[in-house]
């Protein structure tokens, strides 16, 4: 007998402000997160603005001594999963830990470690590497990290999907309660890569926008002067328990997560088939696992990156989907303010669809001008929107091809 | 500054401890909560503050913050 899956807490450092609330009230106002990189002088770069976190510090959940044997993407997530713990209620006393699990997505790991010490490679030599490059650089140390502060000895695992990565971990952690195999799971997904070398290397691949002069309308998905997206960096957790658990502990429940869908296109190493054929096919399994029709959800949470090819390949599996209905539910792409979170984009948009449950208010899609004709469904533009959402989809896609959808419903005993 | 407070003040940074903690005869593992790794960033950090080279086989000997400043002072 499969298990009911709900989510009982959430905790959110993103470009647009750090915590539930903050992140929830920017969100919903439109408010935009890019900007000029501070990060390093990003002067020869084509592309030189990003969606940098601003309010980070992580002294409140790590003391100094931890702070420094963690690359900035460990740092990230382990203060976000202490805030989805929190925000849970936990009582770590009482908590099974060896039923407590951690999984987490990254689609690049310690980017800014790794860049330090081949510094010091080239111009010190071997003998002068830290120690740490390794515990630090490596993908899954997030999830280690995470595993260590909390001392939570279920299973623990890193889904590497590029930019579909948290969207793995979310959909991995559920099925993994579902057939038993774990009580609790803290899931989600972190990235650091506001680093020079891995923004000119996707300078280099002309991926990202180069609309320097006007940072915060730059990420415009769907429209038709979008050129290109602007990256993002934080962490996004849940945690993700039985129903029978939950409901032992008098928790809070936002939503329940009730489908995953996961594929690849077997396609191109960057570029999506423009037949959207790999996206409809987890969308399609998604709506499957969760028992749903197409005609029962709502809102879909786009990965809507503001790439040109990107968006109109998204649009045309949504319709190959949904048909008619396709017109009549709602889409938008919160990377719009949040800018492209990679690795912890699938994380962050689906703690916005679960708040678009629980509140039932739809965040836009800003800077959506004058929408590309390709892309004709209602994408909320500038504007939030009340409205019932019963069932709400979180599209996630990755470079390799990687595709994912996880389906969340309102909670209902 | 003496040698033993500009060790002292290297072991304070990486290891995140009190000064007050760091006295000649705290050991780095029992007393200063040192793994490992942070021995091998400790040496590394003693080696460039002082210039010198510490071979493995004497950086094995040294376990109390007195070893280390002994070592160093004997070769400075």
């Amino acid at each position: 007998m499969s298990k009911r899956v709900v989510i009982t807490g959430m905790g959110v450092i993103s470009p647009v402000g750090t915590g539930l609330d903050n992140f929830w009230n920017a969100l919903t106002a439109g408010v935009s997160g890019i900007a000029r990189i501070t990060r390093f002088d990003p002067s020869e770069y084509s592309t030189q603005i990003a969606g940098e976190v601003k309010d980070f510090d992580y002294s409140k959940y790590i003391d100094k001594k931890e702070g420094r044997r963690m690359d900035k993407f460990s740092q990230y997530a382990v203060v976000a999963a202490a805030m989805a713990i929190e925000d849970a209620g936990m009582d770590l006393q009482s908590l099974d830990k060896d039923r407590t699990g951690v999984i987490v997505g990254s689609g690049i790991g310690g980017m800014e470690t790794f860049e330090e010490q081949c510094r010091v490679l080239v111009n010190r030599g071997p003998s002068r590497i830290s120690p740490f490059l390794i515990p630090m650089m490596i993908a899954n140390m997030a999830a280690g990290q995470i595993a260590i502060k909390f001392g939570l000895r279920g299973p623990n695992i890193t889904a590497i999907t590029a930019c579909a990565s948290s969207g793995n971990a979310i959909g991995d952690a559920f099925k993994l309660i579902q057939r038993g195999g774990a009580e609790v799971v803290i899931t989600g997904g972190t990235e650091a890569p506001i680093t020079p070398l891995s923004v000119a290397g996707f300078c280099a691949m002309k991926a990202m926008s180069t609309r320097n002069e006007e940072p915060v309308r730059a990420s415009r998905p769907f429209d038709a002067d979008r050129d290109g997206f602007v990256m993002g960096e934080g962490a996004a957790m849940m945690v993700l328990e039985t129903l029978e658990h939950a409901q032992k502990r008098g928790a809070n429940i936002y939503a329940e997560i009730v489908g995953y869908g996961s594929s690849c296109d077997a396609y191109h190493i960057t570029a999506p088939d423009p037949e959207g054929s790999g996206a409809a096919a987890a969308m399609k399994m998604a709506l499957a696992d969760g028992d749903l029709k197409p005609e029962d959800v709502q809102y879909i949470n786009a990965h809507g990156t503001s790439t040109p090819v990107g968006d109109v390949a998204e649009v045309v599996a949504i319709k190959k989907v949904f048909g008619d209905h396709a017109y009549k539910l709602t889409v938008s792409s919160t990377k719009s303010m949040t800018g492209h979170m990679l690795g912890a984009a699938g994380a962050v948009e689906g703690i916005a669809t679960v708040l678009a449950i629980r509140d039932d208010l739809v965040p836009p899609t800003i800077n959506l001008e004058n929408p590309d004709p390709a892309c004709d469904l209602d994408f909320v533009p500038n504007q939030a929107r009340k409205m019932t959402v019963h069932v709400a989809l979180s599209n996630s896609f990755g470079f390799g091809g990687h595709n994912v959808t996880l389906a969340f419903k309102k909670f209902r005993p | 500054m003496a040698t033993f407070d500009r060790i002292k003040a290297i072991i304070v940074d990486q290891l995140g401890v009190d000064e007050a903690d760091v006295t000649m005869d705290a050991s780095f593992v029992d007393d200063l909560g040192a793994d490992s790794l942070d021995i091998v960033e400790l040496v590394m950090a003693l080696e460039e503050e002082f210039g010198l080279e510490i071979p493995d086989e004497e950086a094995e000997k040294i376990r109390t913050v007195g070893d280390a400043v002994n070592f160093i002072q004997d070769r400075l």
